[in-house]
């Protein structure tokens, strides 16, 4: 397909998504689906929780930690474990800790990064029971948060927010086990691969080599991978690879699945909140700022590659390096947007080899905190995080006590956005910083100059705003990258996820302030043009100058290699 | 009053209440060494983004005394003038405050007070000894000593030294004139006070603290805003800290003096710089217009708040009802009547019957004419209900229609059978009716009408865009409310209200999570002054009322809700305005800093250098420059308050987003590059 009429499809798709999914997630959490009443109820009696019961704020949180923390240590175990459980066929040991640890990191905090090759690392069990399951419950995890947030505007002089029990089961039982089962089946008529029949050894009597084909358990994870915008693949090529993204069909449905979530939430919160209209509004500044991206870094891609053309190669193809020629520049390079603004992370090229501006666009998705549309919930609540911050300013500048949604965004509000929005750029630069300076660090990047920089910088904000992507440049799985990168997923995910938790139970405990001609709008142009400053400030100024010593040096190099 | 009390009077009134212009030269010079002297650091660490600069500042002076040089002392000394200035623009803000308070200081002068003894003698003491509950006497020319409430007497007191009014009030025990404030000044007959107030409590004594700031607390808004800018100056620590390593890496080092100049550029030092001024102006504008706010935060709430209660008499009506009419009865016409009720009102001297005489005037061109002959007044009782006059043979009267007609039928007259639909239609129309009759006679009927303030409609309308519903509280019957309600364009009214009506129309406001103001004078009104959310007493009221509401009008207007509700957005629009611009303005910092920051190791970055700026040390200096001078720049803005118009929220957004957002984005772009050429024709660089 054309890039443009790509971008058709997939605008008239996700427009469909987001009225008709976006009503059904409301429904799902409003409790009005009930066809799968038969598992739910036994599961309650499982976790031992009364589904009428909710949770104050605190409670809440603290269940979402207990079962966070459990997945953990039951992702890691398994991991470690791998060499003496079943569905093994390749006989694969132990996973080693670091790298355990840094994976199971990795999954529960809905990141992905995989500092390993899927296909010599993980046995299938490994797969299926320990990264699949993560990649069901950690969107779930992220939806319920943005979820808390979203009570938080719908509720008045509430002390609940909903229980956290309910609403992770729900959450998969009802959105995401059956959409990702309906297009794994899609995959795997497409032609993607899905067998625990272990790899088959092939021999090429022609050329004389033995070569050895990776399969396994892939096209259901495919679909989970995205819809969840986990971006974890079972291969190490990822979605650049035939098995896990056979033709054209799967690749636009990937783009397709990895925005779903994000863009229909945006009805869902309307829908919750009673105004469509506040949902659109927040629905414009992700499309908004995710043209420009996508803008930007198709350009880009479409460029030639300075240096290639300083060689004396003809080239007007655009930036070829690195990317599958049946899905060419500019199509790839919408696939990286996309996967980069989600927080997914999926790749089907190799971002290293991205022009400098062209990886600036992808890095910039990431720096301004996976907002456009950002990950299954995490986009929402992140945005609206940004959201509160730029209703702060604007409603002083009309002369009230700021709204937003009839809820007075006072100083604790004002603390807890902050905070939220203060974490990763915080987080992404001192680790960078650490990176660049320790000896472990600087072993990482494959280049030299501003190209390795960029590499350090790119892994680490990936791994602090929860995508997943690699430059793949850089040489992760060492002790100090999978230490490093878990306490950046950890923190990038957990210590905005606390805060968001709050803000939802304090918001949720106000009452309404009616509106009145004197309220600052919060669904028209200007609050999206406000809020889109607001995420462009925390990412651009507070990223800018780290990355005018990477991609931008690069990109004023003009191709110009560094030693 | 002999001349040169009354000269001294209004100069302690001018400097009370006028407003100053900005630089005056009293306040200046003491502003400035209070800049110098917050240098200290208690001072500072309560301000966030300044103690940020001081620390950058002491930093950068270690640099450039490690390292001397033209650059880095040029950075240190603008840093720390960066800090002098915001310093500078507190103490102007203090200062104008000051002044105030040591005009009202100099009423507080030890007064000598005579304290009713038990036993009815009196003594002599010092206003500072006297306790709750004193008996004082005060006689003309005495100053009253202290706060406190008449219990015996009536008299006329000059306030002038706390209002600014020349013209003096009545005091009198009982009702709701009971009040009276230290420090003003008895001008007739005698009266005996009890004190409710000692020294250091008294209204003087809070008006002092409050225009001096002694005990200026934080406000919400301006907490949440301290904590966002606290955020936006944490968040540029590891951003320019983390520079070091990035440099580091790339084979290149970074001047710690330039890494400095970056930080302050970049955290919103314009806003931080100005923030307690903005605040303290706020409260200063306030006292300019003779409100007195207890709390900063009632100043706050004001801008807050959608409900406004008026009550009708004094705040939306004259107060006094006007003729507005003649209607004739029983054949006779229009001229008749007028000419007959203007000779009944020769004589009233109430408001009442001097419009009537006004408006015969005006119609008919009746003047005021000299009575000849034997004539005698007949004034108005509440038992006869009627007032007028006899001259010669005739017997004039006018007043309520039951009373008219039963004085009429008495001396043998009849009542004409139109008059009764007439008096049923002007009072439908909330008007009163007045029956005028001559002898026998009856003309016809006069029609007084609540006359509703000029402009007050215009008003209303404002309030209505700026989002805030009026209410009207009346004692009339919903009739005439509905009438009157109409014509001067409120949104809604309570009429014949009761304490407790208006007690549940507040809670029932409040309910609905509206912020709710309202004035109020008199005892009963206390408990709702409390209750509203903003409550602003008459000084005329009682101390009850004073005590009760979080502000005080001393000019008793209450119509000033309105420019109080104005004051309070503008105080919060100033400082949404500023925060904005400091914020936007970071964008043409970066591309002025960024370049020279590593000129020597990355050149191909100058291409980042679009204001095409001299040097990197030109470069980064004129930043600074611009950083620091932009504070001094805004400081009248700070004081004075970014321009209010009433208008919809979403114009008034657009305009302040147009002017401080955009306009903070292009000014410093134009300034630094400016400010580059002025260094580089002074030969600095």
């Amino acid at each position: 397909m054309g890039f443009f009429l790509t971008l058709v499809a997939l605008v008239v798709t996700l427009a469909v998504t987001w009225r008709y999914l976006g009503s059904y997630m409301a429904a799902v959490f409003a409790g009005r689906v009930h066809f799968f009443a038969f598992v739910e109820r036994p599961l309650y009696r499982l976790l031992g929780t009364d589904p009428t019961r909710e949770q104050s704020w605190r409670r809440y949180g603290a269940a979402m930690i207990v079962f966070s923390g459990v997945s953990l240590v039951f992702t890691y175990a398994i991991l470690r474990l791998q060499g003496s459980l079943p569905l093994n066929p390749q006989h694969l040991g132990a996973v080693s800790p670091a790298l355990s640890f840094n994976t199971a990191v990795s999954f529960v905090t809905n990141t992905n990064w995989q500092n390993y090759a899927g296909e010599t690392t993980m046995s299938y069990f490994s797969q299926i029971g320990a990264l699949t399951v993560q990649q069901f419950v950690s969107p779930a995890v992220g939806i319920a948060v943005a979820l808390v947030v979203v009570r938080g505007f719908s509720r008045r002089n509430a002390k609940t927010v909903g229980n956290f029990w309910v609403d992770i089961t729900r959450c998969a039982l009802y959105i995401l086990l059956p959409v990702a089962f309906a297009f794994g089946l899609v995959f795997v008529a497409e032609g993607a691969v899905q067998t625990l029949g272990g790899p088959v050894n092939i021999h090429d009597v022609l050329n004389g080599v033995t070569q050895t084909i990776a399969r396994g358990p892939i096209a259901f994870m495919e679909s989970i991978k995205q819809f969840g915008t986990n971006g974890g693949g079972a291969l190490n090529a990822n979605s650049a690879a035939p098995f896990e993204n056979p033709t054209g069909l799967t690749n636009f449905l990937s783009i397709y699945l990895l925005l779903a979530i994000p863009v229909a939430l945006t009805y869902t919160f309307g829908k919750m909140v009673g105004s469509v209209r506040h949902g659109i509004a927040l629905l414009s500044v992700m499309v908004l700022l995710f043209g420009a991206l996508v803008g930007l870094t198709s350009y880009a891609e479409h460029q030639n590659n300075p240096a290639v053309a300083a060689a004396g190669v003809p080239s007007s193809i655009g930036n070829t390096e690195g990317k599958e020629v049946r899905f060419g520049d500019t199509s790839s390079a919408l696939f990286a947007v996309a996967s980069t603004s989600t927080s997914t992370g999926s790749s089907n090229s190799s971002y290293d080899s991205f022009t400098p501006l062209g990886g600036l666009g992808l890095l910039t998705g990431m720096m301004m905190g996976e907002v456009t549309p950002g990950g299954a919930g995490s986009g929402l609540y992140t945005l609206l995080l940004y959201a509160i911050i730029a209703v702060f300013i604007g409603g002083l500048m009309i002369g009230r006590t700021p709204e937003y949604l009839g809820k007075k965004i006072q100083s604790r509000e004002v603390k807890l956005s902050g905070l939220g929005a203060l974490v990763m750029p915080v987080v992404v630069l001192v680790l960078t910083a650490l990176a660049v300076s320790l000896a472990a660090g600087r072993a990482g990047p494959l280049n030299a100059g501003p190209h390795g920089f960029t590499e350090i910088l790119y892994s680490l904000t990936s791994q602090g705003n929860n995508n997943g992507s690699a430059m793949a440049g850089l040489s992760g799985n060492s002790p100090f990258y999978n230490v490093v990168g878990a306490i950046a997923m950890l923190l990038g995910r957990f210590a905005i996820i606390i805060p968001a938790l709050a803000l939802g139970g304090s918001l949720a405990a106000k009452d309404v302030v009616p509106e009145s001609l004197g309220t600052f709008r919060t669904d028209n142009a200007m609050f999206v043009g406000l809020t889109v400053a607001v995420v462009v400030i925390i990412g651009g100024l507070t990223f800018f100058p780290a990355v005018s010593l990477g991609p931008v040096v690069e990109q004023l190099s003009h191709g110009r290699f560094f030693p | 009053m002999r001349p040169t009390e009354k000269q001294r009077s209004e100069d302690s009134t001018r400097a009370v209440a006028r407003s100053r212009a900005l630089l005056d030269r009293t306040v200046l010079v003491p502003a400035l060494r209070d800049a110098i002297r917050k240098f200290n650091p208690v001072n500072q660490v309560r301000n966030p983004v300044m103690f940020v600069v001081l620390v950058g500042s002491f930093i950068s002076l270690i640099e450039a005394v490690a390292h001397p040089g033209t650059f880095t002392w040029s950075i240190t000394v603008w840093l720390f003038l960066t800090v002098l200035f915001a310093n500078f623009a507190e103490a102007m803000a203090e200062g104008r405050g000051k002044a105030q308070a040591d005009t009202l200081r100099k009423m507080r002068t030890d007064t000598a007070a005579r304290r009713l003894l038990a036993d009815g003698a009196e003594e002599r003491v010092s206003a500072a000894e006297l306790q709750r509950g004193d008996l004082v006497v005060c006689e003309p020319g005495d100053v009253i000593p202290s706060d406190g409430e008449i219990v015996e007497g009536i008299a006329s007191v000059d306030e002038s030294a706390i209002t600014g009014e020349s013209a003096p009030v009545i005091r009198e025990s009982g009702g709701d004139r009971s009040a009276v404030t230290g420090g003003t000044k008895v001008l007739s007959d005698k009266i005996v006070v009890r004190i409710t107030a000692e020294r250091g409590q008294t209204f003087v004594d809070r008006m002092i603290a409050l225009v001096e700031g002694a005990n200026r607390q934080k406000t919400p808004n301006e907490i949440a805003l301290t904590i966002l800018l606290a955020v936006l100056t944490i968040v540029f620590i590891p951003v320019v800290v983390t520079l070091v390593p990035f440099a580091h890496y790339a084979n290149s080092t970074v001047s710690v003096v330039v890494l400095v100049a970056l930080l302050v550029c970049l955290i919103p030092t314009t806003i931080g710089a100005l923030l307690s001024a903005i605040g303290i102006a706020g409260m200063d504008r306030l006292v300019q217009r003779n409100v007195l706010a207890m709390s900063g935060r009632a100043v706050e709430a004001a801008g807050d708040v959608q409900t406004l209660l008026l009550d009708k008499t004094g705040t939306i009506t004259l107060g006094n009802r006007m003729a507005a009419a003649f209607h004739p009865v029983d054949g006779h016409d229009e001229y008749d009547v007028a000419d007959v009720a203007q000779l009944a009102s020769l004589a009233d001297e109430t408001p009442e019957g001097r419009s009537i005489v006004v408006l015969a005037k005006n119609r008919y061109d009746l003047r005021e004419r000299p009575l000849d002959g034997e004539h005698t007044f007949v004034p108005f009782s509440a038992t006869t209900r009627m007032s007028g006059l006899d001259l010669g043979g005739r017997s004039i009267r006018k007043g309520a229609g039951e009373s008219v007609k039963r004085w009429v039928v008495q001396r043998g007259g009849s009542v004409p059978v139109d008059l009764d639909a007439i008096v049923e239609r002007v009072s439908r129309e909330g008007a009163t009716p007045l029956v005028v009759a001559d002898g026998t006679e009856i003309l016809g009927v006069v029609e007084l009408k609540d006359v509703v303030k000029l402009g007050i409609r215009e008003k209303f309308d404002e309030m209505r865009r700026m989002g805030i519903r009026t209410i009207m509280i009346t004692g009339d019957n919903p009739i005439t409310a509905a009438a009157i309600a109409q014509e001067a364009g409120v949104d809604d009214f309570l009429a014949e209200a009761t304490p407790e009506a208006k007690m549940a129309l507040i809670k029932e406001q409040q309910r609905g999570g509206r912020l709710v103001a309202m004035t109020g004078d008199g005892t009963n009104d206390a408990p709702a002054l409390a209750q509203a959310d903003v409550g602003v007493a008459m000084n005329s009221g009682t101390s009850a009322a004073k005590e009760a509401g979080n502000m005080v009008d001393l000019d008793s207007n209450p119509t000033k809700l309105v420019d109080i509700v104005e004051i309070g957005k503008q105080l919060l629009i100033t400082r949404g305005s500023l925060t904005t611009f400091s914020i936007a303005n970071d964008v043409a910092k970066y591309f002025a800093i960024i370049p020279a920051l590593f000129a020597a190791t990355y050149p191909q970055l100058n291409a980042l250098n679009v204001m095409h700026l001299h040097s990197p040390q030109s470069a980064v200096l004129s930043a600074v420059i611009f950083n620091a001078l932009v504070i001094v720049a805004l400081i009248p803005l700070a004081l004075r308050g970014v321009r209010y118009r009433a208008s919809g929220s979403a114009s008034l957004l657009r305009r302040n987003v147009l002017i401080y957002g955009v306009g903070g984005v292009i000014v410093p772009f134009v300034f630094i590059k400016l400010i580059d050429l002025a260094l580089v024709a002074l030969h600095a660089y």
